[in-house]
């Protein structure tokens, strides 16, 4: 029986969107709320039986691959599908008030939502290199319509150009496995390291075009210019949705190819290259959330400084690297999606999100503001918080491997957290209003401001549970480093 | 071989050509063409590798390329959507692309 739950983890969200899509007018309302229920407890299911078992694979139909599709759930994909569980349960429940449920407009976003975590989920279990091209292309056209539901007048040139650079990088990353093919004659991820290894300059463009494809749809700096629009002009649940799980899957295949396939080719000067990216997406996104006047673009531009860390684990590639970058990949996902939840409140009660005119809302809106301030603690990697373990693995890797000047780009990173996130509070706490201040809205109910709060209070959970959540995880995969 | 292959330098010059354009080119319609014709320099790489494979064709590149082909349309498609859409409402704006 175990052996079929990656394809319900993959086919009840999908399948329960396209029902919703179906639907259309004839909305029911009960539905999002039972497909969410039970993708949260396939997922669960699923992590249960890797955590008890072992891994599972899968073959779609009984076909063997080449032909066939396999779905291969290890360490590293079901600790993802579980994110994504929470993550997506939580921001599920949020917008259950935010969208609704009863009217063709809700009906857009439950249809887009239930695709996309379906297609994650598809991701995350690929075990060949053209699936996860199939599931990169399905992440992002479910993701991009969902940018549009904010009101095409306002995202519409961000999602044009959110799509540019997507399809542009999936291509690439299309280039490189038409070449690994030809070099290896399989697409198997367990299969084409070795051919890739001994291919020569073809072995090394397939890999550099893999990897600059992943790192367009990473959000990676220097591509990261299709981000902060994107993300910071979406509705709160898709933002929380796209900056904690959907890039967050592209940096996981950047993970797993690396340990996997291209781990022969990983030499020490790219590994130096893809660090010093990620220590440059660190300190120019930091610096840039810390100049934004918008309290959602603040949190679009922490993205991508969050995501630098994880590409932090290329130059170490040691077992707590490993660990340090896939645990502030958890982390970040739960207090990213809180703060995005916490800033969408906001946005609703004054109608604006000038990160200057947020006085006095600590009475109105002190839930939110509590659920930022604590997902702040994470961001910033202050103990105790899952940001904090992620860090102080990272850190302990650096000064294992010798390579200090990582360190230096851990620690300054915190404080710049701390400076953006200090701002805000500052704002919205320390500053008495001249007078009250003028909203638009009402204040946003509980059942909008109780999931951001939750996932916040879990960022400083995961400061509690590393070593469950480890374990599950596994150690570096062999023949890294 | 001696001399190269004429498909091989097709595909190679639609990938330049592709990748030159989504470079260069501001316009949304003529950066949405561009990233086109890269994707059909994938395409066509991937038919060459087809027929280069050892035993003759290999029918699962050419699989590949007509997923990739559904693809390529379904994201064309909505690309121009969002075009159409992004130039009715840049009529009265700057017109030009931010950055």
């Amino acid at each position: 029986m175990t052996e079929w739950v990656p394809v319900l983890v993959v086919f009840v969200p999908f399948l329960a969107g396209v029902v919703q899509f179906m639907a259309g007018r004839r909305v029911i309302a009960w539905w999002p709320v039972l497909a969410s229920v039970a993708t949260v407890a396939v997922s669960l299911w699923l992590t249960f039986a890797v955590a008890a078992g072992g891994g599972i694979e899968h073959f779609m139909g009984g076909w063997q691959p080449p032909l066939g599709i396999a779905l291969r759930a290890d360490g590293l994909a079901t600790v993802m599908i579980l994110l994504t569980a929470v993550v997506g349960g939580l921001v599920s429940v949020y917008a259950l008030e935010a969208h609704g449920t009863g009217d063709p407009r809700a009906s857009h976003f439950w249809a887009l939502w239930l695709m996309l975590w379906g297609s994650l989920n598809a991701l995350f279990l690929s075990a060949d290199l053209f699936n996860i091209y199939v599931t990169l292309e399905l992440v992002t056209l479910a993701a991009i319509p969902l940018v549009l539901l904010a009101g095409p007048e306002k995202t519409v040139t961000a999602a044009l150009r959110y799509l540019q650079f997507a399809l542009f990088g999936s291509l690439l990353y299309l280039a490189g496995v038409a070449l690994t093919y030809g070099l290896a004659g399989s697409l198997d991820l367990a299969l084409v390291g070795p051919a890739l290894t001994d291919g020569g300059i073809t072995g090394a463009v397939a890999a550099t075009c893999m990897v600059v494809g992943l790192l367009v749809k990473a959000a990676v700096f220097p591509f990261h210019v299709w981000l902060p629009a994107a993300h910071g002009g979406a509705p709160a649940a898709v933002s929380a949705i796209l900056s904690a799980l959907v890039v967050k899957a592209a940096v996981y295949l950047l993970l797993r190819l690396w340990t996997g396939p291209l781990a022969g080719l990983a030499d020490g000067l790219v590994a130096q290259l893809m660090g010093a990216l990620g220590a440059a997406a660190i300190l120019y996104g930091s610096i840039q959330a810390f100049r934004q006047e918008r309290l959602k673009l603040v949190v679009a531009y922490s993205t991508v400084a969050q995501l630098g860390y994880m590409l932090l684990f290329f130059p170490m590639a040691v077992a707590q690297a490993w660990e340090g970058a896939v645990y502030h990949g958890l982390s970040h996902g739960v207090a990213k999606a809180a703060l995005f939840l916490a800033a969408g409140n906001v946005l609703v009660y004054l109608g604006h999100d000038r990160v200057r005119d947020l006085k006095g809302l600590d009475r109105s809106l002190s839930v939110s503001l509590l659920a930022f301030g604590i997902a702040g603690v994470s961001i910033m990697g202050l103990p105790p918080s899952g940001g904090f373990i992620a860090k102080w693995l990272l850190l302990r890797a650096s000064l294992e491997t010798g390579q200090w000047w990582w360190a230096v780009v851990l620690i300054s990173g915190g404080l710049l957290a701390a400076a953006y996130i200090f701002r805000v509070l500052r704002y919205a706490f320390l500053q008495a209003p001249d007078r009250p201040p003028a909203t638009t809205g009402p204040i946003p109910p509980p059942i909008m401001a109780l999931p951001a709060t939750l996932l916040a209070l879990l960022a400083i959970a995961l400061g509690f549970t590393a070593a469950p959540l480890l374990a599950l995880l596994g150690g570096l995969p062999e023949g890294t480093g | 071989m001696t001399l190269p292959d004429p498909f091989a330098l097709a595909a190679a010059a639609l990938l330049a050509l592709g990748f030159y354009g989504f470079v260069v080119q501001r316009h949304p319609l003529r950066r949405l063409l561009a990233i086109n014709v890269f994707g059909n320099g994938v395409f066509m790489t991937l038919i060459l590798v087809a027929r280069w494979m050892p035993g003759g064709p290999d029918p699962i590149p050419h699989a590949m390329v007509l997923t990739g082909i559904v693809i390529a349309v379904s994201a064309t498609a909505m690309g121009l959507a969002l075009v159409r859409r992004d130039l009715r409402q840049g009529d009265g704006k700057d017109g030009g692309d931010r950055d």
